[in-house]
């Protein structure tokens, strides 16, 4: 029982950053129709730029600062300098567009820091605190949990309450009306992607050290489990984002708890395509099963 | 494959239907050399060109022939992989996953015979006709997963197959011996070929068999009444419907082609190793095969031989600026094989962005505006 609990609270905190990271993959999906490969890269880079600063000046706010403007930065840069230009000719154009972008950030990255682990502050104790003698909950899965449950309301905010958040939703669901209308959808399209590969970087600083520690190919699990989740949700639904990735981090937390860590990639691979093949639109959507 | 073609005589131009032996035949009609036989001019192609190659081996140094082996090796998987993403449209980032099935099933099957001490000429083929087999097998259960996805939807399920080799390698340590991965007796030339035979040049030979008969077998299946099918599904599902095609068995069919390549380019690049371990087969693997048919050309065999000779050649490029350069020891480390990742990323993007039909689009136009040229003078 101690073990489920522990479990529990664990899975419910890197289910948090998956649902952060499965965020981040529905805004550009919402906004641009196509799935982004390199959120995983991108949240790398970020995070290598994040933590240099927060080594160099000794602060870990600062440096978690640093890394969401310096997503906001990239996701701006790749959206205007790469996807924009991505014709659509080809179908599977912005994919492969996306996995070269992987590969670049990935070689980049290890040509300028080495392609070993580098050890990753945290502001928090990581050891779990024990309540009535249980040992449950780390006051940095609490931090990880609360930082990514502000950030939910925040996007939610902006998306019902503002009116960058209405011209987003706008030109996201109708372009074409949108542009008739006064919205300049380019620029609310790069908005979009500024604001995911945010929400990805913050995601990538609250996730690493986690795992091993800083690495070129640190994201690359979490990608797909975040990938995963976004599925799960449902591409198309932020709530179904935060659901799915909170979903997928318990199962998968008892299932490295109870069957060992090596089967994570395996429970991934069977909860994705038990979702996709029951409902191929994810749980929260309405959207009919195709027939083969 | 010859007796898809009479299904398919409506769309022949010619107005009288050949007897069948006589597209086998020499003579007109058609071409004077193949009589219009698809499969016999693809035969003719092959032969001419493995005899180049088989004669281009006996010039080159033991290293040159590994590349010739490996590129070899590499057209096997990037020839049906050609055929899925170019001629049907299914993305999949698993590719080197399905490599690995057919490598593993080569070095199991070596092993369980070298344990039993039996030896034979028979083995080699026999392992890597397995290695087909069970690859075929994987590739149809994602295949039937694949059929009711679509785009990014494929994509992720197969990238999550992608990254699940070295798990797989490790849950079953007593099968596949985790990280150390398995090893098992290298290929010797035979007797009859002189005790001085140079034995990278074997399997250079033995990596060509299997690349021709491979592009062969692609060959005609993208010439076939199948290959239209393939074509008609990737470019409207509905009108392909329409038209009689029975849209997710194609696809299926499409997926477990393609995976049997893959598993014979892995059981052979397993050969030439005579080791396998999940390093070789990570998530990098398969956004290398990506990359090698997009630059080779999307949907053009002629492509897929583009980028299995690139995938070889971009590999040895950073070890060949480290040594021109004399680079210190510090940053050669970090270059090594970063280098070649940087380079495979940036022309993955600049031809996507720049050529989306590859290096075979872009001599295809290049001749065609020669051609044009040519009359008008």
């Amino acid at each position: 029982m101690d073990r489920f609990l522990f479990l529990t609270f664990d899975g419910l905190s890197t289910g948090a950053v998956y649902a952060a990271f499965a965020l981040a993959l529905v805004l550009i999906w919402r906004a641009a129709r196509l799935v982004n490969f390199a959120q995983g890269a991108m949240a790398v880079a970020t995070a290598y730029v994040g933590y240099a600063v927060a080594s160099a000046t000794g602060s870990y706010w600062l440096g978690l600062g640093v890394a969401v403007l310096a997503g906001l930065a990239l996701g701006a840069l790749v959206e205007r300098v790469l996807m924009r230009f991505v014709g659509p000719a080809n179908p599977l154009g912005d994919v492969i567009v996306a996995l070269g972008l992987v590969l670049l950030i990935q070689a980049v990255l290890g040509m300028v820091f080495g392609n070993e682990y580098r050890p990753a502050t945290v502001p928090f104790d990581t050891d779990a605190l024990s309540i009535g003698g249980i040992a449950a909950v780390s006051p940095y899965d609490l931090w990880v949990f609360g930082a990514v449950m502000v950030v939910v309301v925040l996007l939610a905010l902006l998306f019902t309450r503002t009116s960058i958040g209405l011209r987003m939703r706008a030109s996201a669901f109708a372009p074409e009306v949108s542009r008739l209308l006064g919205v300049d959808v380019g620029r609310m399209l790069t908005v979009g992607w500024a604001l995911a590969a945010a929400v990805g970087a913050l995601a990538g600083m609250l996730v690493i050290p986690t795992g091993l520690g800083l690495h070129p190919h640190a994201m690359d699990l979490v990608f797909v489990v975040a990938f995963t989740a976004a599925v799960v949700g449902g591409l198309d639904s932020p709530a179904g984002a935060v659901v799915g990735g909170l979903l997928v981090g318990l199962i998968l937390s008892y299932v490295t708890g109870y069957l060992g860590p090596d089967t994570t990639p395996l429970a991934v691979l069977v909860l994705l395509l038990a979702v996709l093949l029951v409902r191929p639109g994810g749980l929260f959507s309405s959207v009919k099963a195709r027939h083969v | 494959m010859t007796a898809t073609r009479t299904d398919v005589s409506t769309a022949d131009p010619r107005p009288a239907r050949p007897s069948p032996l006589r597209r086998l035949l020499p003579g007109p009609p058609g071409n004077p050399v193949t009589g219009g036989s698809t499969l016999l001019r693809h035969l003719i192609l092959a032969v001419l060109a493995g005899t180049v190659v088989v004669l281009v081996t006996n010039q080159l140094e033991p290293y040159q022939n590994l590349q010739v082996a490996r590129v070899c090796a590499f057209l096997c998987v990037t020839a049906g992989y050609t055929v899925l993403v170019g001629l049907n449209g299914q993305l999949s980032l698993g590719h080197g996953a399905l490599m690995a099935t057919g490598a593993y099933t080569v070095a199991l099957t070596r092993q369980a015979f070298d344990e039993r001490a039996v030896q034979g000429r028979w083995v080699l083929p026999l392992s890597l006709l397995l290695a087909v087999a069970v690859t075929a097998v994987v590739g149809l259960v994602i295949g039937l997963a694949a059929a009711r996805l679509r785009g990014p939807y494929l994509a992720g399920v197969t990238l999550a197959v992608a990254t699940l080799v070295p798990a797989v390698t490790t849950i079953f340590t007593e099968v596949f011996n985790g990280e150390q991965g398995l090893r098992f007796p290298t290929e010797t030339p035979p007797a009859f070929l002189g005790a001085y035979f140079q034995p990278e040049r074997w399997l250079a030979w033995i990596a060509l068999v299997a690349a021709l008969l491979t592009m062969l077998l692609m060959a005609n299946l993208v010439a076939s009444r199948f290959g239209r099918s393939l074509r008609a599904v990737r470019d409207d599902e509905v009108a392909a419907r329409l038209a009689g095609v029975h849209v997710a068995r194609t696809q299926v069919l499409a997926f477990v082609v393609s995976a049997a390549c893959a598993g014979l380019g892995g059981g052979v690049y397993a050969v030439l190793t005579a080791t396998v371990a999940p390093g070789k087969f990570a998530l990098d693997l398969s956004l290398f095969l990506l990359m090698a048919i997009v630059i080779g050309g999307l949907g053009s065999l002629t492509g897929a031989v583009w980028g299995a000779i690139l995938l070889v050649a971009l590999q040895d490029l950073p070890s060949r600026i480290t040594e021109t350069f004399a680079l210190p020891a510090g940053l050669a480390q970090r270059l090594e094989g970063n280098l070649a990742l940087a380079v495979f990323g940036l022309i993955l993007i600049v031809v996507m962005i720049v050529a989306p039909a590859g290096l075979q689009g872009a001599a295809r136009s290049l001749v065609a505006r020669l051609r044009r040229r040519v009359p008008s003078r």
